[in-house]
């Protein structure tokens, strides 16, 4: 596969989309984009199948090479592993159900579908880069229509939370571009020469000392994208001032930017960092997991839930990196994937909730599930795969986690990993409280005129749903995708 | 070795209905949904008789004792090579019996369900859930994988969430059901902790090698678990001790039992199924299924007999105090879980040592008919009545013979008469405890005197005490509701005959019947006690009970008060975990840690106010700072760097 | 012939140019303040055209960078010239101070 396509669909589309005329042209145009994106993910992933089937056992697959800027080393460089290939897949759902729940935004929809293709096409373009350099090109190409997103289309406090989102944000992004050029200034691939190119640099690798510095910058700028404690606090903000759908591509794409970030360049290119570092990130992803989950059982807002509960479940991909098993780093990946789908499927249903009975809080709601069985369905289900149903994505993700934590015999690592453990119970209260308010329970007499889920809410309910059972109930094909990318991980953390 | 494989279809008959239920949603096939659970709970009852029968008499035998047989295993998910999830099916003694129970009880509360939940709005979504549950259960039962187990065990949570919630525009359902999720969650945190620490020493997630590893004394993985340790337990006794955690909580030991009593306010057959007959016997099963392990872990095996002990006599006295019928079952179920426990936790491995283990699965057997006949028998009172207090019952035999008829059974059987099912097997259980432990066989005795009397002081209660108002033209039920009946009846009567040593035992080897009609005294005795006590005071309305409370004072209002456990459970969740870690750490959240970050930002903005000054808008001071510049930079390059 | 020593010039060329500076500075008028650029570049050049003659008396460098300035500061009088007029215009006045819209 050529795999700068997958740039030049969102590209072409986000361009289509400024030449249409009015709300109708637009989401056809939109929809149609994002699906044949989704198309293409999945004839990704089923060509990887058939390649590795095939005993293709390169480590990236489908490279392509464009040199962009000669003086500096500054290649187009893109190629594909098992992880990647998850996280597009992730991407494409997300964004093909984003666009279908954003069926009816009358408010500049032009524009609004614009950047929301236009923030995809970021995502793709990072989640393929090989070239440290374009790769930060893509982060903050991912960035920038978060904050226009958040600050026109937004409810609440927007501008506040916008500004406050953006402005974390770039601070992680301004880490990220100190490590990422540590990593360059510190390379050597030959001659004394610089290179932003990741596998050349994995190669020849780095210095340990230069590794111990440029880590922390690294790993901590891709945290902040990924809500790392104590740079959690845009996570509740941004997502509650923000419109369903980049509610959606916030919790279920850009934070994993970060995670992949955390794996991709600071973990595999500096593994002796991550080594030394690796008991703060453990002892941040506990607090941030335990700690959010604490947090999210006050909360009133269901936005506020999910958008803590987000900061309590990206703790896990935290904590999986940390632990630096490969059985954990799997369970990382999982755990993003499967992050990414329930938490895109739980602002979906918040935002349908939302768009009927006009309030968010949950002591006003009440027995949604007789006037709205559907909206109410997904509800429970995304909230049950939060709490880590089996059947659902989020049992697989978490149990990897944790069997892959435990394989790090260490005693205050398995402390720290039964203390994670114990967030489990956590989340049951405040889900099942969320779920027994809102859902279930008396209905007000105000609501009994509400209907339940139009055609394009339920499309995108199923495409989600879809995701998340299919992990669920055989997780055996993403643990398999997954599992050659982390490999090549582990062999370089243990060479060290 | 015969091929089990069509096993399968047991679980997963349950598992298309519930897909087909699900889908169809609240108006399609809600006429048809009854009648659809039931045919395919009918094929899995026949297909797991079927295979008992085969298991049992024709070809499960290696040699002279009962084989393990793996009928299928599919690997789910791979961790790493050896350390895998498998979806599996395994056959073994106490498995296929444990087929046979659920399959049959569910059939019979499928068929009771399509005249008890007639008229429901939501039947369908009613049937899919007990479908749901009955294959959750059925695939916990024959796993071969403790991962499997605890997948399944999960799945059977969330049913049971879901049907306790049935009605859920009920506040009061819907506070129980969270609360027994929650409950059984925060046990199963102890249960997955101590499936990390068994799986990390024996390198497996497969029972069959946990058992061989952790058994074998040469084994690296018995050295390993006996040689960790973290405070002052070694690795062993802790990863037992969770996993019994949460069995417990599955099964309502004390003190994880608060949310049993509350799960009553599901529809009554489903306590049926799930809350008497099936899901709560899981930890029994479970601790059965690590017996082996469990009895080299003298702490473990304490644990779990005093717990079971103690479960069954604080509960015992808890019923003696309760007024609502369903309520006082609950607490029966978990007094009989209890016996199930200690019986356990006295047993043996191998032989006549094995006498405990036999007992508390003969029990757990037995109990799954009566405990499941009383509660459909309830079910047909309360739906008869429209109420659950025994204050507005009294009398009914006249007008539900049935009912009355297999009620009277089934609290026969549970009080330990003769030759009722539950006198064989509470029997047995005694007479393990009697020789091991005389202190739990003293408090077996009890509890034995105890259970007679509150049962009849139900049975005396409902049927009798006062005449009943006319209600000749309310008929006693449907015949879907009675059949159940009946044969449950018919099954209390027989079951207790059968010779369960023969079948099952803790090494698969027969296990010859133990029946010494001296030993049965002191059982016979007591409950017979009980049940006269019982009818002195009930059977005629008098004063005699609020005499006896207020002489009995302090304790009956503790026990009426089911001994403040939930009061207990309730200040620690409410005034310490919501108010002293969930309050503040939202408070935390929002104030300190995004009051740095916002101080971050507004520290900028003024520091950026201070210095904007600077930006007059004068050409000529511009030109000043300019010129002071270049003088500074000469003044540095000049006398400094150079 | 006696050399004037090149101190003497520097002495000049310095007071020239702190008298450019001080008008500079101290003047609100903006043609008085461009003749005091003038002056501050006419410093420059007697430096330039002075350091030429003396250290690199073989070279020519100095004598066209002086004619490079001589043209620029031409052109630049020409343009601020424009920009007083422009601002006259706007402003109706001269004076620097009376424009100072361009801030924070």
């Amino acid at each position: 596969m050529f795999l700068p396509t997958l740039i030049f669909v969102p590209s072409l589309t986000a361009l289509a989309v400024l030449v249409c005329k009015g709300l109708k042209q637009v989401r056809v145009v939109a929809l149609a984009g994002s699906l044949v994106q989704l198309v293409l993910s999945l004839l990704l992933f089923v060509q990887y199948r058939q390649e590795r089937n095939a005993g293709n056992d390169a480590q990236w697959l489908w490279e392509w090479d464009y040199t962009w800027f000669e003086p500096l080393h500054i290649n187009f460089r893109v190629g594909v592993d098992g992880i990647s290939i998850a996280m597009i897949l992730l991407t494409a759902f997300v964004v093909a159900a984003g666009v279908l729940v954003s069926w009816t935004m009358e408010k500049l929809s032009k524009e609004f579908f614009f950047l929301l293709i236009f923030l995809g096409m970021g995502a793709y373009g990072f989640f393929i880069s090989l070239d440290l350099f374009t790769l930060f090109f893509f982060l903050e190409v991912a960035v920038i229509p978060k904050f226009l997103l958040i600050g026109i289309w937004g409810s609440g406090k927007k501008e506040y939370s916008a500004m406050k989102l953006a402005l974390m944000l770039m601070g992680g992004s301004a880490l990220v571009l100190v490590g990422v050029l540590g990593i360059y200034f510190n390379s050597d691939i030959g001659n004394g020469q610089h290179s932003f190119d990741l596998v050349a640099i994995a190669q020849t690798g780095i210095s340990p000392q230069a590794q111990n510095i440029f880590f922390p910058f690294a790993f901590a700028g891709f945290g902040i994208f990924t809500a790392l404690f104590p740079f959690h606090t845009w996570v509740p903000d941004g997502h509650s001032s923000a419109p369903t759908a980049a509610s959606m591509f916030l919790a279920g794409i850009s934070m994993k930017l970060g995670g992949y970030g955390c794996l991709r360049v600071a973990t595999y290119l500096m593994p002796e960092g991550a080594q030394t570092y690796a008991w703060i990130i453990i002892l941040l992803a506990t607090i941030a997991i335990l700690y959010g989950a604490f947090a999210t059982m006050m909360q009133t807002d269901l936005k506020y839930i999910n958008a803590y509960s987000s900061v309590s479940h990206c703790g896990f991909v935290l904590l999986g990196i940390g632990m630096l098993t490969q059985i954990s780093i799997t369970g990382a990946v999982l755990q993003m994937v499967s992050h990414g789908l329930m938490t895109a499927l739980f602002f979906a249903a918040i935002g349908m909730i939302y768009e009927r009975t006009h309030t968010r809080m949950v002591a006003q709601l009440g027995g949604l599930l007789k006037v709205m069985p559907f909206i109410s369905t997904v509800f429970v289900i995304a909230g049950l795969c939060s709490l880590g149903l089996p059947g659902l994505s989020g049992f697989v993700a978490e149990m990897t986690v944790f069997v892959g934590s435990w394989q790090n015999a260490d005693t205050w690592y398995r402390v720290a990993t039964i203390l994670a453990c114990a967030s489990i119970v956590v989340t049951a209260v405040y889900i099942l409280r969320a779920t027994g308010k809102a859902i279930m329970g008396p209905m007000s007499n105000a609501y009994d005129n509400l209907a339940d889920a139009r055609w394009n809410e339920k499309l995108a309910a199923g495409i989600l749903v879809i995701g998340i059972l299919a992990m669920g109930i055989a997780p055996f094909w993403i643990q398999d995708l997954v599992k050659p990318g982390t490999e090549s991980i582990v062999q370089r953390l243990l060479g060290f | 070795m015969a091929d089990y494989s069509y096993i399968a279809l047991v679980p997963l008959l349950p598992l298309a209905t519930f897909v087909l239920l699900g889908l169809a949603g609240k108006n399609r096939l809600v006429k048809w949904s009854g009648y659809i659970g039931s045919a395919t709970m009918l094929g899995s009852a026949v297909i797991s008789l079927y295979a008992a029968y085969q298991y049992f008499f024709v070809n499960g035998k290696t040699g002279d004792a009962y084989a393990e047989i793996t009928a299928l295993r599919y690997t789910w998910l791979e961790f790493a090579p050896g350390l895998s999830i498998d979806m599996g099916i395994i056959l073994d003694s106490i498995s296929v019996m444990m087929l046979v129970v659920v399959s049959f009880i569910s059939l019979m509360v499928h068929i009771y369900s399509v005249g008890y939940m007639k008229g429901e709005e939501r039947v369908t979504t009613y049937f899919s859930f007990l479908s749901l549950f009955t294959f959750s259960m059925l695939a916990l039962v024959v796993s071969s994988n403790i991962f499997q187990i605890y997948i399944f065990w999960e799945l059977v949570g969330v049913s049971s969430y879901l049907l306790i919630g049935f009605y859920y525009q009920k506040p009061s359902a819907v506070a129980a059901s969270k609360k027994a999720f929650i409950v059984t969650r925060f046990a199963d945190l102890g249960f997955l902790v101590g499936i990390l620490i068994l799986a990390f020493y024996s390198g497996s997630f497969d029972i069959g090698t946990i058992i061989n590893r952790a058994t074998d004394s040469q084994s690296e993985a018995f050295t390993g678990l006996v040689s960790a340790g973290f405070l002052g337990m070694s690795a062993l006794t802790w990863s037992l001790v969770l996993v019994f955690a949460g069995g417990a909580g599955k099964s309502a030991m004390f003190p994880l039992h608060i949310w049993l009593p509350d799960a009553m306010e599901g529809p009554t057959p489903v306590s049926a199924l799930i809350h008497a007959a099936t899901m709560v016997v899981a930890g029994v099963y479970l601790v059965a299924r690590l017996f082996p392990v469990f009895y080299i872990d003298e702490i473990a095996m304490q644990v779990v007999t005093y717990v079971g002990a103690i479960s069954a006599l604080v509960a015992a006295i808890i019923a003696c105090t309760q007024t609502d019928i369903k309520r006082i079952l609950a607490y029966s179920t978990m007094s009989q879980i209890g016996y199930m426990m200690f019986a356990l936790g006295v047993s043996g491995y191998g032989g006549e040592e094995g006498l405990g283990y036999t007992a508390s699965m003969f029990h757990l057997f037995t109990h799954a008919f009566f405990k499941s006949l009383l509660f459909l028998g309830a079910g047909a009172i309360i739906h008869f009545v429209h109420s659950n207090e025994m204050k507005d019952m009294g009398g009914l035999r006249k007008w539900m013979p049935v009912t009355h008829i297999t009620f009277l059974i089934a609290c026969l059987a549970i009080a330990g008469v003769p030759p009722f099912a539950g006198f064989f097997s509470k029997e047995e259980i005694l007479l393990a405890a009697y020789q091991s432990d005389k202190i739990v066989y003293g408090i077996g005795l009890f509890v034995a005197a105890l259970t007679a009397f509150y049962m009849f002081r139900l049975y005396f209660s409902v049927f009798w005490k006062k005449e009943a108002a006319d209600a000749s033209h309310h008929g006693e039920g449907t015949w879907s509701m009675k059949l159940p009946l009946i044969v449950l009846a018919g099954c209390t009567v027989v079951v207790g005959f059968i010779h369960f040593g023969n079948y099952i035992s803790s090494d698969g080897a027969p296990l010859p019947t133990h029946f010494d009609i001296r030993f049965s005294i002191a059982p016979v005795v007591s409950a017979v006690a009980g049940i006269l006590l019982a009818a002195y005071l009930y059977k005629k309305e008098s004063d005699r009970p609020a005499k006896f409370a207020t002489a009995l004072g302090r304790l009956y209002r503790a026990a009426y008060k089911k001994f403040y456990i939930d009061e207990i459970y309730l200040f620690i969740t409410k005034k310490i975990i919501f108010n002293l870690i969930g309050a503040p750490a939202a408070w935390f959240d929002r104030n300190i840690v995004d009051g740095i970050m916002n101080l971050l930002a507004s520290g900028t903005a003024r520091t950026a106010a201070l210095i904007k000054g600077m930006q007059s808008g004068r050409v000529q001071s511009y030109a000043l700072y300019f010129f002071g510049g270049v003088v500074a930079l000469a003044i540095l390059l000049i006398y400094i760097w150079i | 012939m006696q050399q004037i020593p090149i101190e003497h010039i520097l002495f000049v060329s310095t007071a020239l140019f702190f008298i450019g500076m001080y008008g500079l500075f101290t003047r609100r008028n903006m043609i008085t303040m461009l003749m005091s650029i003038e002056l501050i570049l006419n410093s420059v050049n007697i430096n330039f055209v002075a350091f030429n003659k003396y250290l690199f008396p073989g070279k020519l460098d100095g004598i066209f960078f002086t004619i490079f300035i001589i043209t620029v500061a031409a052109a630049e009088a020409a343009i601020t010239i424009a920009i007083i007029i422009n601002l006259y215009r706007t402003h109706k006045s001269i004076d620097v101070e009376d424009a100072t819209e361009l801030k924070y």
